[in-house]
């Protein structure tokens, strides 16, 4: 038996190298200075479908919600091996906390049914939240397993996947459909395949070929679609139209939790004492701490 | 505002029938939120056999429990758990629920809040009840639930003005877990569970249970290296200070993700939050979340090569230096000093 395989990604800022040029003295986030990166624990997601079409065959196809430059992290899905890519974006999606992402990327995801499994990592470096994942997964009233280390075996429509819990970990049975949601552990992420860079570095969506169009006159948006969605190259976009989403339930405004008050970090000034990095400098460290009643 | 939305809710887990200290770290810190709202502390318990457990509970202030105890409720499952956890709040509209922010936490709580459509918040390193203005209108009683975010380089007060029921997870010792004198006089309110054929969709079919052997929150003593240690080589002096001198080794995030050392011993925001004695803080810089996870402590001495790293704005001691050649002669101090 082949399975399909839908793996929801995301492009993140990457939070671990913010440089002093992101945040404005007023302790602001200037976004476009942003550098962005594709969510690590996606991209192992991303992997571990792959591995799961290469061990029993069928589809992968890849889903994001964000901006229309989101479709760069598509194109780096289609290097590594996946077979479809859609792009969810809308302004009216902008702002949305975990609930409201989640309402649209399980719309999304009914859209692309039929589906055997949907995977995702199992939390993303803006937010580290992990909760998009069950929360999409409650919206399709799918069962879940998070924090999956790796797919131990699947027949039929029974799969059984290892996964990480508080003291140790567990061997779980899971009927399918269902929604996993994995860690950095379960598999190193394959490199881009040069072959298919060579492909898909002209796969667009339907905003890029309107530019394309745009740029040139003896070029037609429509024809362009055509010509790029027979070589496989078309990016499909799904908006709120194309979903049949309540607006009220989407982006800032379908989003419970807003955020009512940023405090830039301001460090106080340091009251501590100075130690040198000496050899009488420990000494005296020591005894200091002796006095503290630490040591001694 | 009707009576139980006044209510703090914290959801007690348990593991092979073991409360999670977690659970009445939150119930200590929902004690006084409840208070706040004028309102009472109530536990929600699954699992079998739990009726000691449950008057645990009253130790920490919990007026009632309510406990679902079915012998195919033994071990966390998500199925079951998040359908009778969204249904108690669907009932009774608490109006702050608390889960621990572990595995078993941050798998239940986000589809508990995407049933019920509650706002929920990840990771608070703190939470509070207070009147707010918000697009100039006024709330009374929001849960203020307060949390580093973007990389640590702000913090963010969130606020749920519109949903009835307020969520948030937090991590495990980032509350003090303090005890009541005297158990208050709680009632336990058993909560019908029939089992459904959908609940075991996803089964347990075996488990390996590892006790693990570091207990961070309780080392007097605890010596950790940042991604400033370089590399895994350069990181295990710190074992060798901490041995002499009787601690526990620990490292920020950044020092897991380089595979330094594992994440079990992680302080900070999204790891275990120390008060010890002693923290030494070696090549750290000392971002929020870190800081958030140690700076309770009670002496701290840094050493870090970088004289502006924020580490040195919580320190006690302050050591501008290389690690690699600071901490053999620390060594040598101790030694020389005590032994």
């Amino acid at each position: 038996m082949s399975y399909h395989s839908i793996v929801m990604v995301k492009q993140v800022p990457d939070t671990a190298n913010i440089s002093g040029q992101v945040m404005r003295p007023d302790g602001t986030v200037n976004r476009s200075k942003l550098p962005t990166i594709f969510n690590p624990e996606d991209k192992v997601a991303l992997e571990l479908a792959l591995q799961f079409r290469d061990r029993f065959g069928g589809t992968v196809r890849v889903v994001t919600m964000g901006p229309l430059k989101a479709s760069d992290l598509l194109r780096d899905c289609l290097y590594m091996g996946a077979d479809e890519a859609f792009l969810v974006t809308d302004r009216k999606f902008a702002g949305a906390d975990t609930l409201a992402t989640s309402y649209v990327l399980a719309e999304a995801l009914r859209k692309l049914k039929p589906f055997d499994i949907v995977f995702a990592g199992r939390q993303a470096i803006d937010g580290d939240t992990a909760q998009v994942g069950p929360q999409t997964a409650e919206k399709l009233g799918l069962p879940q397993i998070t924090y999956a280390e790796g797919i131990l075996h699947a027949e039929g429509a029974q799969i059984t996947v290892k996964r990480k819990v508080d003291n140790g970990f567990e061997v779980l049975e899971g009927t399918l459909p269902l929604l996993i949601t994995v860690v950095k552990d379960a598999a190193t992420p394959r490199p881009f395949r040069a072959k298919r860079v060579m492909a898909y570095k002209n796969a667009h969506t339907l905003l890029e070929l309107e530019k394309m169009a745009e740029a040139n006159s003896l070029l037609y948006v429509d024809q362009l679609k055509d010509e790029y969605a027979s070589k496989g190259l078309f990016i499909p976009t799904l908006t709120a139209d194309d979903l049949d989403v309540d607006p009220s339930r989407c982006g800032l405004g379908g989003s419970p939790t807003k955020v009512h008050n940023i405090e830039s970090v301001v460090l106080g000034g340091s009251a501590h004492e100075t130690i040198p990095a000496t050899k009488d400098g420990m000494y005296a460290l020591i005894d200091k701490l002796t006095e503290d009643h630490i040591f001694g | 505002m009707n009576d139980s939305n006044r209510h703090v809710w914290v959801f007690i887990e348990q593991r092979d029938g073991k409360p999670a200290d977690v659970s009445f770290e939150l119930l200590s810190k929902g004690r006084k939120l409840a208070e706040s709202l004028n309102g009472e502390l109530k536990a929600v318990l699954i699992g079998h056999d739990m009726q000691a457990l449950a008057a645990e509970t009253f130790r920490y202030g919990a007026t009632e429990v309510l406990l679902a105890d079915h012998p195919e409720l033994k071990h966390y499952n998500t199925l079951p758990y998040s359908r009778i956890m969204s249904e108690l709040v669907d009932e009774y509209q608490p109006r702050v629920v608390l889960f621990g922010g572990t595995f078993i936490g941050r798998d239940l709580a986000p589809r508990v809040a995407s049933h019920t459509l509650s706002g929920l918040t990840a990771d608070c390193t703190d939470l509070q009840i207070s009147d707010v203005t918000y697009l100039r209108k006024e709330y009374s009683q929001l849960l203020l639930q307060i949390r580093p975010a973007f990389g640590g380089n702000i913090i963010a007060t969130i606020i749920c003005p519109d949903s009835p029921v307020q969520m948030a997870t937090v991590r495990e010792g980032v509350m003090e877990k303090i005890p009541l004198a005297e158990p208050v006089a709680g009632r336990i309110t058993p909560v019908p569970y029939t089992p459904d054929a959908a609940d075991q969709l996803v089964r347990i079919v075996a488990r390996h249970r590892e006790e693990s052997k570091v207990d961070l929150k309780a080392a007097p003593i605890i010596v950790a290296g940042g991604y400033g240690m370089g590399n895994f080589q350069n990181f295990q002096i710190l074992y060798e200070l901490a041995h002499v001198i009787g601690g526990e080794v620990a490292g920020t995030r950044a020092a897991v993700d380089a595979g330094f050392i594992d994440h079990v011993r992680q302080v900070g925001q999204t790891g275990v939050t120390v008060r010890p004695k002693l923290y030494i803080a070696c090549g750290i810089s000392g971002a929020i979340q870190h800081r958030a996870g140690m700076q309770d402590s009670n002496k701290i001495i840094a050493i870090n090569s970088d004289p502006e790293a924020p580490i040195f704005s919580v320190c006690h001691y302050g050591i501008v230096g290389d690690v690699m050649e600071t901490i053999p002669m620390l060594i040598d101090a101790y030694k020389h000093k005590l032994k």
